[in-house]
């Protein structure tokens, strides 16, 4: 079975601290897969070489829908229809909607001049069938530097789905957010199940990611820890598997934490 | 239908007049033509004959250019979060490259063309350094202000030299004579630049990835924008137009000396904030620097005119920008 996504040892240096060692990892067609770990595991790490924003050293190889591809760049990566909500958003603070919307990838003619009232309809229609906001006193012109955290969350997660993302990235999305916006927010992974794509759901919370992925990677240090499919294990069992990893390094139940 | 949840939150939002909206977008704007006319107001008040008569907005038209000019890249640059101080001596540099080419082709059109290709280079020796060696753009550019100046130095023989040869091109009219006989082309090439620039910082992507840039320059990199040629381009443009504004200042007086330049480096700057470009990045208009550089340009004039002398120029210069600023501020946390 093609993957939509495999990294073959994939590997990221920097400087003397190896953030990630021959990584092996893949998603599936209609698959969320949680990626679970600790601070400073590699996760994010991992997840800014699927985009493109880093490079893997030397050795390292990602495959989409079976094509390898060198040289994975941002924009490339969103061409193939990978997007991601970072954990930090990715907002410019003093900009517009509108501009945040389509930061990066602005709708232009060949000579580069912005098609502002298109970006700004389309933003309009956005703001009240994606994101939610159904205010008047949020327009297109808005500042996002003004919103809470969970309206910037969903002016991040409308950024990512306008443009048809196969593969959605979600990194930390609950962090900061209420109890509604989190509710909304696991709602929208399940419906990217339901539209068909595949997510990778970043998150601490595990009670968070356990209700709403097919399959969890425990990453720890670098490296891939464990890899289960949900039903393979209770959420308890879960949370005492990262547990044993945090304090040991090892899935392995002989080795005590003490050590 | 609403829902109870909506209609609580809708009775919550203070609703905002039309008026209202207006200022919200156009605050800074507003204030500083507003700071702009009330200074104006002042001064034909205080000497009514100097200001009633037009000698001394031709006089502004013709001077105020010089830094008005590099004062409109500048403005992109500080909205990128970097700044260039070398201007000054670029200016120099670009004359100094146009005399070098035209003593040895006696050709004013090549000699111009090295003129504006010598500040370009100069510019993206400015952005290489703070792109690709990491360097605080506001120590790199110190250090090539002192770099051009020297070159000029050491290629001039620290000798000025006359220009008469452009009279005879039609460069001379084109840069430094006057439209319909009456107003100085000077004052029209700013018109020009600026309009060019407000064009590309607000309906062109370039601009809309220098304000992002600025904004935040780690969103901007992780959505794909280059941020990095983003910047070399603006260091670019304030070589290119420095290089132009040193030709057309030796064009006016026919004359070059290695010097110039010097005199402009904090009408440029104080044009720039007055015209309420953040020194933080993201924000700044193109609009606010060109009036800034009017506002700064009537000061002096203005004290000498209205009987003081001219020490409180910079008394003044100091007072008012502390004042536009605070009124930009003040503005901007009423009304966004």
């Amino acid at each position: 079975m093609t993957h939509v996504l495999e990294l073959k040892n994939v590997s990221k240096t920097f400087g003397e601290v190896a953030a990630l060692h021959h990584v092996n990892f893949h998603v599936g067609s209609n698959e969320i897969v949680g990626l679970l770990g600790d601070n400073g595991a590699g996760k994010s790490t991992l997840v800014k070489i699927i985009t493109g924003y880093y490079q893997s050293d030397p050795g390292g190889e990602i495959y989409w829908k079976g094509e390898k591809i060198d040289h994975l760049s941002v924009p490339m990566a969103r061409d193939l229809g990978i997007e991601i909500v970072y954990q930090e958003r990715a907002l410019a603070d003093q900009q517009t909607l509108w501009r945040n919307i389509f930061l990066g990838r602005e709708i232009t003619n060949s000579w580069g001049l912005l098609d502002i009232q298109k970006m700004r309809n389309e933003t309009k229609k956005l703001m009240s069938t994606v994101m939610g906001f159904t205010s008047s006193a949020v327009t297109p012109e808005s500042t996002v530097g003004t919103f809470s955290g969970g309206e910037r969350q969903g002016v991040a997660i409308t950024r990512a789905l306008y443009f048809e993302a196969e593969l959605v990235m979600l990194d930390e999305p609950t962090m900061g957010l209420s109890l509604s916006e989190t509710k909304k927010c696991l709602d929208f992974v399940a419906g990217i199940k339901a539209a068909g794509k595949s997510c990778i759901f970043i998150d601490h919370n595990i009670f968070h990611v356990y209700p709403v992925v097919d399959r969890i990677v425990v990453i720890d240090r670098g490296t891939i820890a464990g890899q289960y499919m949900k039903n393979e294990l209770t959420l308890d069992e879960l949370l005492d598997r990262l547990y044993r990893v945090a304090q040991t390094g090892s899935l392995d139940q002989n080795q005590s934490a003490t050590k | 239908m609403t829902t109870t949840l909506e209609a609580k939150n809708e009775a919550r939002i203070v609703r905002a007049s039309g008026f209202t909206k207006f200022l919200r977008k156009w605050a800074l704007q507003i204030a500083l033509t507003i700071v702009a006319i009330l200074i104006w107001l002042f001064f034909l008040w205080r000497a009514p004959t100097t200001f009633k008569s037009y000698d001394i907005y031709n006089s502004l038209m013709l001077t105020t250019p010089f830094f008005a000019l590099m004062a409109i890249p500048q403005t992109i640059v500080v909205i990128i979060k970097e700044i260039d101080l070398s201007f000054p001596s670029v200016m120099a540099w670009g004359v100094a490259a146009y005399e070098l080419v035209f003593v040895a082709t006696n050709n004013v059109w090549l000699g111009f063309i090295a003129c504006l290709l010598a500040g370009l280079i100069a510019g993206l020796l400015n952005g290489l350094i703070v792109v690709n060696l990491g360097i605080p753009s506001l120590i790199a550019t110190i250090g090539t202000q002192y770099l051009w100046r020297g070159v000029v130095m050491i290629s001039t023989n620290g000798k000025g030299s006359g220009m008469v040869e452009v009279k005879d091109t039609v460069l001379y009219p084109l840069l430094t004579g006057k439209l319909f006989g009456k107003i100085p082309m000077e004052f029209f090439w700013v018109i020009i630049l600026g309009a060019l620039a407000w064009f590309f910082m607000n309906r062109h992507q370039y601009g809309a990835h220098v304000y992002l840039s600025g904004d935040n320059e780690d969103s901007a990199r992780l959505m794909g924008v280059n941020v990095n040629s983003t910047k070399i381009i603006a260091f670019c443009l304030v070589g290119l137009v420095a290089a132009f504004a040193g030709f057309m200042v030796s064009e006016s007086l026919l004359f070059f000396w290695p010097t110039m330049g010097d005199g402009y480096l904090l009408n440029t700057l104080a044009s720039v904030f007055l015209g309420g470009t953040s020194v933080f990045g993201g924000t700044g208009t193109i609009y606010g620097t060109v009036v800034g550089a009017f506002v700064i340009a009537i000061i002096q004039p203005g004290i000498v005119a209205s009987g003081w002398l001219a020490y409180w120029t910079q008394l003044i210069y100091g007072f008012i920008i502390v004042v536009s600023v605070a009124v930009q501020a003040v503005l901007r946390k009423r009304f966004i």
